[in-house]
């Protein structure tokens, strides 16, 4: 009996009940009504059951296996150079360095900037023959390329500038994971002989890991669904070559096809969960090995 | 008021002997896309208005263009949310905001009487009933060129394609820019597939009822395919500018008006940005129908330009249809002419144009006259595809062949004729 009772929570049930409700409200129904809607032709005032036809039809779009192929190719891009770039701002600013407090800041700066206003700002820059970037280049003699305008660039000059804006937040995930490793482990391996390098490679990389895991997870998770800066940078294009599945799904709810781009949704969440569920449950395994 | 008209004023005095609901402060929301001259006159229609009606303050309220728009005016009809009158394209597009169910029928409007024929029927609902006033005169969508460069040249207006390949060609040897471009704004790449419907109907009559029907495509009919393959040849031959990826419909203008680009293809509305931002260069503009294949007809696509609506469930339902109905008189007619000049033949009847029309229109005007004119698709079928303006920049980026551009549409068309529930599909 007493036994029973330490095991439970000094709160009563009902304190759970309002944010049940408002999770309840705001995420479970719409994600089952988005299950039903998905099999419907929907113009929001009403519903016609088809069946799976809207995912049939979302498999057959043309533009839509370059958009999942583009959103891996984004997904895994952005979350790579936000960790190694992430990792290495964390070391040289936990460092002893001039400035560090000066650097921490202009380093995380960009994540507090709108999206939009980054997309619009970089958009302008990235002009081919007008913009900042490419009037530079021409300075010092080099014809700059058609960052946005070029079909094969276009989705990589996306990708550089979201990591550009977000690898701030890589930063201090990792900042926080280096803090917390004890410094005699450093010191240890300082009277075994070991160079800055060997330090980084068997003491830093092995106890970051739980830091590296958050990033990578998060940032994989957001460049997957990733829409924003696509949007407002290239809006999918030249054409659809920089299409991510986030963006073919909205444009199906530009052109008013709800049911079908319902459709899309339920396909990404899945996608997501495919990747990011196997991915947690291997690092989780691998953590539990060390 | 400005000046007296009998029916104008009788509607109003009725309405105010009706109007118990509007004897206090009305405030009405006027929502139009942003384009400078869409803007610029619903200013001055909104300023007109209220002078007569000192009782009612409108707000004009900007809105995105292209899909963006569509997708806005969608969602805020179908959530309730729509401001009390509002402005949107006529045609297939009215047709998608699903007309019979939430807008309100603007048949029983005084001044409907006056409205032109032609327009009345790209507003009509499945129901039979006008739900649009028009907003603006009709436009052609054809190609802008620069005048100076063809009289530099010594260069004749193409009625074939052939002749305007070869303008081209002795164009990029005199160092201009043949073609200009604007892929920024994706929707403007659409032109020379929607420009050239006068050109496929005179080949193929009957190819809006085939279309609409799913027995045409565009993929198996040549005639129809023709815009993509234009598209296509412009690429591989070198018209555009070097920045078409990237340049605006602003930058469009610019280059056609400044002399730096020989063609823009266009629709005629793009007058207003030019007598905006660059009034010197005004009468430089010339205008003429896309040419189509020798020893065709040569005829201009018109396009009915937006209708203003009134959505159903409003808090101010009558005054905005009063204020549509306004908006159909000759005195908003007139307001149009003196705030943005004459754009193309107005729709209203009785409304004349002014005899120093800019270049641009008066080239236009004769298509009008000798009846050489055909509605562009969207106004003969509801349906048109909604990514037809990526596929295009595609063509002309040189990322897809006509011929794939072309089969691609059609499985974007069918989408929207499921979507719309149509037969056959």
């Amino acid at each position: 009996m007493t036994e029973r009772r330490a095991r439970r929570s000094p709160y009563p049930t009902w304190f759970f009940l309002p944010a049940a409700v408002v999770y309840g409200a705001l995420f479970i129904v719409p994600t089952l009504a988005s299950f039903w809607f998905s099999l419907t032709r929907w113009n929001l005032f009403e519903a016609e059951f088809i069946g799976l036809g809207n995912f049939r039809q979302f498999f057959r779009e043309p533009f839509l296996v370059q958009g999942v192929v583009n959103t891996l190719i984004y997904g895994t891009l952005t979350s790579g150079l936000k960790t190694v770039l992430g990792l290495a701002l964390a070391v040289l600013l936990t460092g002893r360095i001039w400035f560090r407090g000066t650097l921490r800041t202009l380093v995380f700066f960009p994540v507090l900037v709108s999206t939009i206003g980054v997309g619009f700002a970089f958009e302008a820059m990235m002009h081919p023959t007008r913009g900042v970037i490419n009037v530079a280049l021409e300075g010092i003699g080099i014809d700059g390329p058609h960052w946005l305008t070029n079909p094969s660039l276009a989705l990589v000059s996306v990708a550089l500038v979201d990591v550009w804006k977000g690898v701030g937040l890589a930063t201090v995930i990792f900042m926080a994971g280096l803090v917390s490793i004890p410094q005699d482990y450093y010191e240890a391996a300082r009277i075994d002989g070991a160079t800055r390098w060997q330090q980084f490679r068997r003491v830093t990389v092995p106890l970051v890991r739980p830091a590296t895991i958050t990033v990578v997870t998060l940032s994989l998770i957001s460049g997957l669904r990733y829409f924003e800066l696509i949007w407002a940078m290239t809006g999918g294009g030249p054409g659809f070559s920089s299409d991510v599945i986030a963006s073919v799904i909205y444009k199906q709810y530009q052109a008013g096809f709800y049911g079908l781009a319902t459709a899309g949704n339920v396909i990404l969440f899945g996608l997501i969960a495919c990747i990011v569920l196997p991915l947690t449950w291997w690092f989780n395994r691998r953590e539990v090995e060390l | 008021m400005t000046r007296p008209i009998p029916s104008a004023a009788l509607a109003a005095a009725l309405m105010a002997l009706a109007g118990g609901a509007w004897a206090q402060e009305v405030e009405l929301i006027y929502l139009v896309d942003n384009s400078p001259d869409t803007v610029a006159v619903a200013e001055a229609l909104a300023a007109a208005y209220m002078e007569q009606h000192p009782e009612v303050s409108i707000e004009v309220e900007q809105r995105p263009g292209g899909a963006e728009g569509d997708n806005l005016i969608k969602t805020r009809l179908a959530t309730g949310e729509m401001a009390d009158v509002f402005l949107y394209n006529a045609g297939s597009l009215f047709q998608a905001l699903n007309p019979t169910e939430t807008l309100e029928p603007l048949d029983d409007l005084p001044n409907m009487a006056g409205v032109l024929d032609g327009f009345k029927e790209v507003v009509t609902g499945t129901d039979g009933r006008v739900y649009g006033v028009p907003a603006r005169a009709a436009m052609g969508g054809g190609i802008f060129y620069n005048v100076p460069i063809y009289e530099e040249l010594g260069l004749e207006v193409p009625t074939t394609w052939e002749q305007f390949a070869a303008n081209n060609e002795a164009i990029k040897a005199a160092g201009y820019v043949p073609v200009a471009q604007t892929y920024g704004e994706t929707w403007t790449s659409q032109l020379f597939v929607l420009a050239d419907y006068f050109n496929v109907q005179a080949e193929v009559p009957d190819f809006a009822d085939r279309y609409t029907a799913n027995e045409a495509k565009y993929a198996d009919t040549p005639a129809a395919m023709r815009g993509f393959e234009h598209l296509q040849e412009g690429f591989e031959k070198g018209w555009w500018n070097e920045d078409f990826g990237a340049a605006t419909f602003d930058d469009g203008l610019r280059m056609v008006a400044e002399g730096e680009a020989a063609h823009y293809p266009m629709l005629t509305f793009g007058l207003g940005g030019i007598q905006q931002n660059y009034p010197e260069s005004i009468n430089d503009v010339g205008f003429f129908a896309q040419p189509g294949p020798e020893g065709a007809p040569n005829g201009l696509t018109v396009w009915y330009l937006d209708g203003i609506y009134v959505p159903k469930g409003g808090e101010n339902t009558e005054v905005a249809k009063d204020f549509a109905n306004f908006a159909a008189s000759q005195d908003a007619c007139q307001v149009i002419l003196d705030t943005i000049g004459a754009t193309g033949p107005l729709l209203i009847e009785g409304c004349e144009l002014p005899a120093d029309v800019p270049r641009l229109v008066q080239d236009m005007l004769p298509y009008f006259e000798e009846g050489r004119t055909a509605p562009a698709l969207e106004f003969l079928s509801p349906i048109k595809g909604p990514a037809l303006e990526q596929i295009t920049v595609e063509v002309g980026s040189g990322i897809r062949s006509a011929a794939e551009a072309a089969a691609l549409y059609d499985q974007d068309v069918q989408k929207q004729a499921q979507q719309l529930g149509l037969e056959g599909w």
